[in-house]
């Protein structure tokens, strides 16, 4: 996992975004831009080399989800890893982001702890399965 | 209606009789309790008037129909909203009392390391002037020492009581997305009603609720709020979620 990776943080409150941003500037990573729905996000991602998302669920205009769902179907986007940071908490929600291809999924309220953990998780299996 | 009232006037003698006894007796949690029961009954009564009365409202103008998304909002949607409302409450004090917790443990700790350098660092003016004995450095530089030693981890508890408070700041965007959900009652509240003042003849097609549930998992409902039920079934925390993806095979 490269420090120097591009990382966009896509949540509506720019309070949850300033607190992932910061987490993730404590973990060594400073390469961080930012949306505020998946409306604004994707021409981003398509246009800007991103090596991460981390997206938020709940967001006017275009939802984290439908976010997710247009990475997995962009060609270019296809294979970029992707962890959702959200309060929705049903269970048919976490299958269903899994079905559409999430690396990893965090409800909030969440711990510094379980962020590191998750983003170690997912860079680890991406490793094992390029090696 | 007659029943309701009745049935509610048997439920408020039951609950008087008994506040009595325990006035009496001089029992305080209980007569708080009973108290606020009877606040409960009162409120229920209430909800099932408004709903009545809307209903009344929309035979009147409409002729017969019913809109019963209307009465599920009088019935459900506000008590809900009330207990939304209740949740942030308590989130926000919550985050309060973390951020100041945080907060009483840090200040110890910055103003010793303020004091330790302040002490540390007249001495080494001293030393810097060529004024020292060299006792006075053999037991300045054992201070530097602990200095040294005692700085790292206090810097360290700094830096974590920080992050709690930041990690605190998150109520914002949960409580946020609660009371987004209970504006957009609000004005659904307000829409129907002007329909209702609009167009007597009800033209309200009958709610496909699993649909209309699907397309509220979909476009995403917020955090789960205690004793709120709604569609689909909540994790209870990180670990849930976890096993439920090991068990996809994540």
């Amino acid at each position: 996992m490269k420090k120097d990776m591009k990382i966009l943080v896509v949540d509506d409150f720019s309070t949850m975004r300033r607190i992932i941003k910061n987490l993730l500037r404590d973990l060594g990573f400073t390469n961080i831009d930012e949306a505020d729905d998946g409306s604004t996000g994707l021409p981003k991602l398509q246009n800007g080399n991103f090596d991460f998302l981390v997206t938020d669920w709940n967001m006017p205009g275009m939802t984290g989800i439908e976010l997710l769902k247009a990475v997995r179907a962009d060609e270019n986007l296809s294979s970029l890893p992707v962890l959702m940071v959200t309060a929705e908490s049903k269970r048919e929600q976490i299958i269903e982001a899994a079905q559409a291809g999430v690396n990893g999924y965090i409800v909030k309220p969440f711990t510094a702890a379980t962020l590191k953990e998750k983003i170690d998780k997912i860079f680890e299996r991406i490793e094992a399965t390029a090696e | 209606m007659t029943a309701v009232i009745s049935n509610n006037n048997e439920a408020l003698l039951g609950c008087a009789e008994n506040l009595v006894d325990r006035i009496e007796e001089g029992n305080e949690t209980e007569i708080t309790r009973i108290i606020s029961q009877l606040g409960e009954i009162q409120e229920k009564a209430m909800f099932q008037e408004i709903g009545k009365i809307t209903r009344k409202l929309h035979d009147a103008l409409g002729g017969g129909s019913t809109d019963s998304r209307m009465i599920s909002i009088a019935q459900s949607d506000i008590p809900d909203a009330k207990m939304r409302l209740n949740h942030v409450i308590s989130m926000t004090e919550e985050s309060a009392n973390k951020t100041l917790t945080a907060i009483e443990a840090a200040l110890p700790v910055s103003d010793l390391l303020h004091e330790n350098s302040e002490k540390l660092y007249a001495k080494w003016q001293k030393f810097r002037s060529k004024d020292m004995s060299f006792d006075e450095f053999r037991s300045m530089s054992g201070e530097i020492d602990t200095f040294l030693g005692e700085t790292c981890g206090q810097a360290k508890t700094i830096n974590s009581k920080l992050t709690d408070v930041m990690m605190a700041q998150d109520f914002q965007d949960l409580t946020g997305q609660i009371i987004r959900r209970v504006i957009s009652l609000v004005q659904e509240v307000e829409e129907n009603l002007v329909d209702m003042i609009k167009s007597p003849i009800d033209s309200s097609e009958p709610v496909n609720d699993k649909k209309a549930d699907a397309d509220k998992l979909q476009a995403g409902m917020g955090p789960a709020v205690p004793n709120v039920a709604e569609a689909g079934v909540a994790v209870s925390g990180q670990d849930e979620v976890d096993d439920l993806l090991s068990s996809l095979g994540f």
